[in-house]
């Protein structure tokens, strides 16, 4: 690394020259990004600002937006719903990943099988998943509450029917929906760990349980850090699950922040007002990734 | 990249150095199938249960108790759903979007990323900065500028909006430039050496060594489009250019009590992607894992 500057100044190539060679190769890229991406993130905080909606231009309105929003009931909810998604969808996703992660990373037979059956639903689109998941909770007929009335539950719940369950429900079908794709990325840090320090645990006579704690879990650490960020960005953005699955209710049982994005945006076509929320839904997530990339420094250190 | 894929039986993995063959041992690794079947189970009971009732008469899906097997297979659904919807419509507006959508995020996104991984100039880091960045800023917290920037270009109600809208995305580049940084500089410098400009080494040493990265790419960019939902919901709002996963949406509060039908059409959404994830499987688990390096 040190000689590099050296052998750099040799072959001489103009600074000047290995810039415009650098942007060329990006721009076709960055126009698109630039103009989809960065300028709507800016306009954003323009227009959170305003009291843009469809009977006029963006005025701007200073703070009003995020006052009106202090006072807005369904506001609240949504924010609260959301973070009972998130409350619960991080934990068991992440529970429920590692575990069928270990399961695979050993000498079975059709471990390829499992791998591509776990990740299937992953890529599966949401509108034909939220359909079958629906009638699968079914109340009355669903063969959820029938296998749960065959083992002795009398009264099995609503699910996306009733305010209670279908919270539940929806976290259920996100964590059984993702939980292959994380699998995968603790498989690919299950694998980084070196074989030689099972080796020496052993030798050192530690119990299997020993070893997954000093061993295994300190070698994934990396690995459950980005999982962890992944999931809480995805959980505080939950939406197309919601919308299809639910679409919000019943009542507002699950109506999450997105949701009411989109529903302030695009339904109402209050822009100014939905964009303030939008910026909440910014914020949220951008703290907590900054939280946790803080805590992971400090614990690194 | 392939360490993945070593988790085959008979590759040394972690287990290897667990029990020895024995009885204990033995029984952990029934427990081990035991669990891996139940979760297959798990797994799979809604793609079976979706198979099973768009085979049926639409009075057999729902009944008491559940037939897990249908009476009689009713292949009518499957005639019935070209009639009843715009199927044929909606699949080639998709395949047309998840196509043109490929193309372009797999030239762009690895062009980029040879820029941002093989060459160097001053802001270059900081740049790829703000691509990185970007992965922590949910879409729906900026999609309604992004719709209004759009109706301005005249752009929203047109297939080109969901095309600028999954065309240049960060992945593309942040999946590519991983990839390269593990093919050698000196590779790129010797080429250099040679009088090679940086367009012919890109095009001639790189892509032909990034190969299977560029599967990886092409297929996870082709199932996300295909998938997407929330982008043609809100920008295509005429029926002509509707694709499959909002044409189904639609079909389902249209015909909302033929259950049957519904789950014909939901198969016929996933069948495609079904395909091409059996086929390259490899190159999906391959290029999850390289994004999920970074760590």
């Amino acid at each position: 690394m040190t000689s590099m500057p050296v052998a750099r100044r040799r072959r001489s190539r103009p600074v000047w020259r290995n810039t415009v060679v650098g942007w060329s190769f990006l721009l076709p890229n960055f126009i698109g990004f630039a103009v989809l991406t960065l300028v709507p993130v800016v306009l954003l905080f323009y227009y959170a600002f305003t009291s843009w909606d469809v009977f006029g231009g963006a005025e701007w309105t200073g703070l009003a937006n995020f006052r009106q929003l202090l006072h807005d009931h369904s506001f609240w909810t949504a924010l609260s719903n959301t973070v009972y998604y998130t409350l619960f969808h991080i934990p068991l996703t992440l529970a429920a990943s590692l575990v069928l992660a270990l399961l695979l990373n050993r000498k079975l037979r059709a471990v390829a099988f499992f791998r591509t059956v776990a990740f299937f639903p992953y890529i599966t689109s949401i509108v034909a998943l939220a359909q079958v998941w629906n009638m699968l909770f079914s109340p009355g007929y669903g063969p959820i509450n029938e296998i749960l009335r065959a083992v002795g539950v009398h009264h099995p719940p609503g699910w996306t029917t009733s305010a209670d369950w279908s919270m539940p429900a929806v976290i259920l079908v996100g964590t059984w929906r993702e939980m292959g794709y994380y699998m995968l990325l603790f498989l690919a840090g299950l694998q980084a760990i070196p074989t030689q320090l099972y080796e020496a645990a052993r030798v050192d006579g530690a119990t299997a349980w020993q070893r997954f704690r000093a061993v295994t879990l300190p070698g994934l650490r990396p690995t459950t850090f980005f999982v962890t960020v992944m999931l809480t960005i995805g959980s505080f953005k939950v939406f197309d699950l919601i919308l299809v699955m639910t679409n919000g209710g019943p009542g507002q049982s699950t109506l999450v922040l997105s949701q009411f994005i989109y529903q302030k945006g695009f339904v109402e076509n209050q822009f100014g007002y939905a964009s303030a929320v939008s910026i909440v839904l910014f914020v949220v997530c951008l703290l907590v990734t900054v939280a946790q990339f803080s805590v992971n420094r400090r614990r690194n250190a | 990249m392939d360490t993945l894929l070593d988790a085959r039986p008979g590759a040394p993995t972690a287990a290897a150095f667990r029990g020895r063959p024995g009885r204990r041992g033995r029984a952990v690794r029934v427990l081990g199938y035991l669990a891996l079947v139940v979760a297959s189970a798990a797994v799979l009971l809604p793609f079976y249960w979706m198979v099973m009732s768009s085979l049926k008469t639409n009075n057999d899906v729902f009944t008491l108790p559940v037939k897990w097997v249908p009476d009689s297979v009713v292949w009518h659904n499957y005639v019935d759903i070209w009639r009843k919807s715009d199927m044929t419509t909606w699949l080639r507006n998709t395949l047309t979007l998840s196509v043109a959508v490929t193309v372009l995020q797999v030239f762009t996104g690895s062009f980029a990323a040879y820029g941002f991984a093989k060459v160097r100039f001053p802001g270059r880091d900081v740049l790829f900065l703000a691509y990185v960045a970007t992965i922590a800023v949910p879409w729906q917290s900026y999609m309604i500028p992004q719709f209004i920037l759009m109706s301005k270009l005249k752009l929203s109600d047109t297939l080109w909006s969901i095309i600028a809208l999954q065309a240049f995305g960060a992945f593309g580049v942040f999946l590519m430039k991983q990839f390269y940084e593990s093919i050698p500089d000196e590779l790129v410098q010797a080429a250099r050496i040679d009088g090679m400009s940086e367009y012919g080494i890109y095009r001639r040493v790189i892509l032909p060594l990034s190969v299977p990265a560029l599967a990886s790419l092409t297929l996870l960019t082709f199932v996300n489009t295909w998938n997407d939902y929330l982008g043609p919901l809100l920008y295509l709002r005429s029926h002509s250019i509707w694709t499959v996963q909002i044409g189904l949406k639609s079909f389902i509060s249209t015909y909302n009590a033929e259950y049957a039908l519904i789950m014909t059409g939901s198969v016929l959404s996933v069948l495609p992607v079904a395909v091409i994830f059996l086929l390259g499987q490899r190159y999906f688990v391959e290029g999850i894992a390289t994004t999920g390096l970074k760590g």
